[in-house]
């Protein structure tokens, strides 16, 4: 067990939405650095079910850094101390012995908390659903090159997609703003040949609903950025602006 | 696709107005510096005093005046609509909330330093521009010899004389005009009213350092080959030239007498 850590947590427990949360501390001992935070917090679990108590509740799936699923604001950031790197993906090797974790859930309006850890994103699939799609049917695999992109183009409509929808970039802004995770679904599309029938329509019907969900309005601090797991850029907020402004100052057949 | 609001209803909308009467009160800020240099001219005011005249009767600068009022109004007014959105978008705060290590502080903090500029703009104007356009500023006459350029400087009691006019007599350049020069060596005698004006250009330095950048990024102007010109005018124009020129002032006057 040499080189294993003891820590102390202080976690947010809340029973649910309706009722008042507080933090409660426990200590997290015999940990080793390899682990995940994840797996930190399934050992912390265990002990809890043994003694009877309600084990902690957070969300998680992959464990692969892929699904977007776990959260977690870990000491004042979302997803922990580290760049790029989702809570699953974060080791406790970040962390040293005898260290004091403060655990708190994403805090905005738009995501109430269900119970302790885990908070309601379905947010973020009303606004995808707004707009987050392409109508028209694109049929079978076509040929390949016979839609011609630019490779930059191309690249950048990748870079977009890879949003993983985690709400890191909301947890991050002081404004919870959701302008990061809108404006890459929104890139994704506006950028490609395929999105460009609903391109001005998606814009506003995915603002509207934005703003329907209470999300704050993006003070360009640029925390989104600096916190999102998977790098998304602040360019794609331009981008939104542009695409959201042109659609309403200048795309008369598009409003609705 | 869901019905769609009015652009001035959507949080991107009022973020549209921030960016161009921010914009739009940084073109001003460039004007008033280069035409308050005139008061470092060592000429007992006479310069400042007919600029001063032409600025408050030329009818087109009347007109951008008022348009510059209004447009601060509007930028403080927004300010405040969207500040209290989005203190709603986040009712339960965080226990830690470690903002220093992903963004600047002025950037989070435009609001503060946006009310202290909103308290400097009040306190500059009461001092100077009502006092100037109600309170009885005495009348200045300067009598320049047009062939010496030697201008003699008469102080006009307050109350005996009022009217602005400039004509040429017998080779002598007569000028009286509201000596509003006076008005501000007078205030900068202040040292209380010095020290808020330079902490105040300081506010104005770091709002404007993330506002410029911000209004761009806003409008949805990024672009590769604009955005480090707009990031270099951002930081050394309106976040140094331009707060250290207008500190320039008080502080000159301050320990020039």
């Amino acid at each position: 067990m040499s080189g294993n850590m003891n820590l102390t947590l202080k976690v947010w427990r809340q029973k649910n939405n309706k009722t008042r949360g507080k933090f409660v501390t426990y200590n997290a001992n015999g940990i080793s650095p390899d682990m995940s935070f994840l797996e930190m917090l399934d050992v912390v679990n265990e002990d809890l079910v043994r003694k009877g108590e309600d084990p902690i509740h957070f969300d998680h799936d992959c464990r692969e850094g892929i699904c977007g699923m776990c959260s977690l604001h870990i000491n004042g950031r979302p997803h922990g101390p580290n760049q790029l790197t989702t809570t699953c993906q974060l080791h406790m090797r970040s962390f040293h012995d005898g260290q004091t974790i403060v655990i708190e859930p994403w805090r905005a309006a738009a995501f109430p908390v269900i119970k302790d850890l885990a908070v309601d994103r379905t947010a973020f699939d009303r606004i995808q659903q707004a707009g987050g799609y392409v109508n028209v049917n694109t049929g079978g695999v076509p040929d390949a090159n016979s839609i011609p992109i630019p490779k930059a183009v191309s690249d950048e409509a990748f870079e977009s997609a890879t949003c993983i929808g985690c709400g890191a970039c909301v947890a991050a802004c002081k404004n919870s703003s959701a302008m990061l995770f809108v404006s890459a679904k929104v890139s994704q599309y506006a950028l490609l040949p395929q999105g460009q029938t609903e391109r001005y329509s998606r814009a506003q019907a995915m603002v509207n609903q934005m703003d329907a969900e209470g999300f704050g309005s993006c003070t360009n601090t640029g925390a989104c950025e600096a916190e999102c797991p998977v790098g998304i850029k602040l360019t794609n907020i331009a981008r939104l602006n542009r695409e959201y402004f042109t659609a309403k100052l200048f795309k008369e057949e598009e409003v609705h | 696709m869901n019905k769609s609001k009015p652009l001035l209803s959507s949080t991107l909308g009022k973020k549209l107005i921030m960016s161009l009467t921010g914009l739009f009160l940084c073109t001003f800020l460039i004007v008033h510096l280069i035409g308050n240099l005139q008061l470092f001219y060592n000429d007992q005011g006479k310069a400042f005093n007919d600029y001063a005249h032409f600025m408050t009767h030329f009818t087109p600068i009347k007109v951008v005046s008022y348009l510059l009022y209004t447009s601060i109004v509007i930028h403080a007014v927004y300010a405040l609509v969207i500040t209290i959105h989005n203190k709603k978008a986040r009712p339960i705060g965080y226990a830690v909330y470690r903002g220093s290590a992903n963004s600047a502080w002025n950037s989070r903090n435009m609001g503060l330093l946006g009310t202290v500029l909103l308290v400097f703009i009040v306190t500059h104007m009461s001092n100077f521009w009502w006092k100037y356009h109600n309170d009885a500023v005495p009348y200045i006459e300067y009598r320049t010899n047009l062939a010496t350029h030697e201008t003699t400087a008469t102080e006009l009691i307050a109350g005996e004389y009022t009217g602005y006019v400039k004509y040429v007599d017998n080779d002598f350049e007569i000028l009286k005009a509201k000596d509003l020069y006076k008005q501000v060596q007078f205030a900068f005698q202040n040292w209380i009213l010095v020290a808020f004006y330079v902490i105040a250009m300081g506010a104005l330095s770091f709002h404007l350092i993330h506002g410029f950048k911000s209004a761009f990024q806003t409008l949805g102007w990024d672009h590769k080959k604009y955005a480090p010109i707009i990031r270099f005018i951002g930081i050394w124009l309106f976040g140094v030239v331009i707060p250290i020129g207008f500190a320039a002032m008080p502080l000159y006057f301050y320990f020039s007498n």
